[in-house]
């Protein structure tokens, strides 16, 4: 049994094509009593709104919320990024976005919301890299393992578009390598993965 | 682009930067957001040829040119036209009527950037007969956009979008009414800004400049930390009238500041707020 980060202060995740099938999958197996705080980046569209919230809030145990600025971290909380801006960890209190240029193609990035979380929570860090048809997110995972943190990045095979697990796999920057079934009951049991 | 990728850069050393940015040329990002600006001053550590922040930060502090590139990193000139088309809407159809109860009124754009907001604002203004009654000030801390702004220059490939945001915000002509085509650009009519001053600003160091009906400030504050939030809101609150309009990004709030009870935020949820 491997044991990681059992109840990590923030867990990050990033997903782009496919990306809602998944989130189906793994977000309402984090049990309502969770104290950490979830980030979610997935590649939407700039210029509309995105009903990613929406769709989400019914399914999940704990409150899904939009992003404004300078959002506080509140603990037990999933927040979607908006479109068109980057979400950053600013510090161990709050959110921030960003208009940067687009990264890796992509504003919101991955890449941006990881590398930023590495550096605010080091080591209480949980990223998840789904399903997704560029390269974002592997440099964030690698800087996330760097600093410390944890990585699950979903296994190619079950992935819509599995370019984005792949290239962080590659990159020699994924702890574990799992289904998304896998994924949700790593999170339904508080951070314990059972082999 | 992965330039960024390459630092991870400690608060100190990017302390000291900003440090010497503001002892050397007054300008004080010492309360900007962190975590943004870290990767911006990281791409300018690639871009601008330096190995690390001590060689940028020696590098800048006896050559004024090479400052003047780095402010382009700092800084975020990033709008369009009647960008969030229902903002404009909304100014259109809520703020402008309140604005007409006055014989003059002015206006406050702060951080305008190239102009894009400032033009937007003009042309609702005109289109609603208030632009001669009004004074617009633009400001900004970075020279060079100023003088694109008072230019009113936009490439033209630019300009097709900002037709379409033009139209879903209400728009009662045509946006080509208000520009002439040439050599790549659109040069937008002198008239729209023969009521603006466009002037240096900065709402890290300076104060209030006059008393304003309204001010439209978007994508600014996210930039800073809540400190510096904190002065900005506190310099807009200082110049807004009783009654007076404050405009906000998209994703900007008074949720979580000073001023939350101090305004009521126009519903539509365009971040128009109204002074109590």
């Amino acid at each position: 049994m491997v044991s990681q980060a059992l109840s990590p202060r923030l867990v990050v995740i990033g997903a782009s094509a496919g990306a809602l099938e998944v989130l189906r999958v793994i977000l309402p197996a984090i049990p309502a009593d969770f104290k950490g705080t979830v980030v979610v980046v997935v590649h939407v569209p700039e210029g509309r709104p995105s009903l990613l919230v929406d769709i989400l809030a019914p399914l999940c145990a704990l409150p899904v919320s939009d992003i404004d600025d300078k959002q506080p971290l509140t603990p037990g909380t999933i927040f979607v990024a908006p479109p068109g801006y980057h979400t950053l960890i600013e510090d161990a209190r709050c959110l921030a976005l960003s208009n940067d240029d687009p990264e890796n193609f992509s504003r919101p990035s991955i890449d941006v919301l990881f590398d930023s979380a590495a550096e605010a929570f080091e080591d209480e860090v949980v990223a998840v890299l789904l399903t997704g048809a560029s390269s974002d997110g592997a440099e964030g995972c690698a800087r996330i393992r760097a600093a410390g943190g944890f990585t699950i990045v979903q296994e190619p095979s079950t992935c819509i578009a599995p370019v984005m697990p792949r290239a962080a796999i590659e990159r020699g920057a994924a702890d574990l390598v799992l289904s998304p079934e896998a994924i949700a009951s790593y999170f339904a049991r508080g951070g314990q993965y059972v082999e | 682009m992965t330039d960024a990728d390459l630092f991870v850069i400690d608060d100190r050393e990017l302390q000291r930067l900003l440090d010497t940015v503001y002892t050397e040329y007054s300008y004080d990002f010492r309360q900007y957001a962190h975590a943004s600006l870290k990767r911006r001053v990281a791409q300018a550590i690639v871009r601008l040829g330096f190995k690390n922040v001590e060689g940028l930060r020696q590098g800048i502090r006896d050559n004024p040119p090479l400052f003047t590139q780095l402010l382009r990193y700092l800084t975020v000139h990033v709008s369009d036209m009647f960008r969030d088309p229902d903002y404009f809407r909304t100014f259109r159809e809520q703020v402008v009527p309140a604005l007409a109860t006055y014989p003059s009124f002015k206006l406050w754009v702060a951080g305008c950037s190239n102009g894009e907001e400032v033009y937007s604002l003009a042309i609702v203004l005109h289109e609603e007969g208030m632009l001669s009654r009004s004074t617009i000030y633009a400001t900004d801390i970075d020279p060079e956009c100023l003088e694109v702004a008072e230019s009113g220059v936009f490439h033209v490939d630019r300009v097709a979008g900002f037709s379409e945001s033009y139209l879903r915000a209400g728009g009662k002509s045509s946006l080509s009414d208000y520009y002439t085509a040439g050599y790549g650009n659109a040069v937008f009519d002198k008239m729209l800004r023969q009521n603006v001053v466009f002037a240096d600003h900065s709402l890290a160091t300076d104060s209030v400049f006059a008393e304003v009906h309204a001010v439209s400030c978007r994508n600014v504050l996210i930039y800073f930390n809540g400190e510096l939030q904190a002065r900005a809101l506190r310099l807009f609150d200082e110049a807004i009238v009783r009654r007076g309009y404050l405009g906000l990004g998209s994703r900007e709030t008074l949720r979580f500041t000073n001023h939350a009870r101090s305004y009521a935020e126009i519903p539509g949820g365009q971040r128009w707020y109204r002074k109590l």
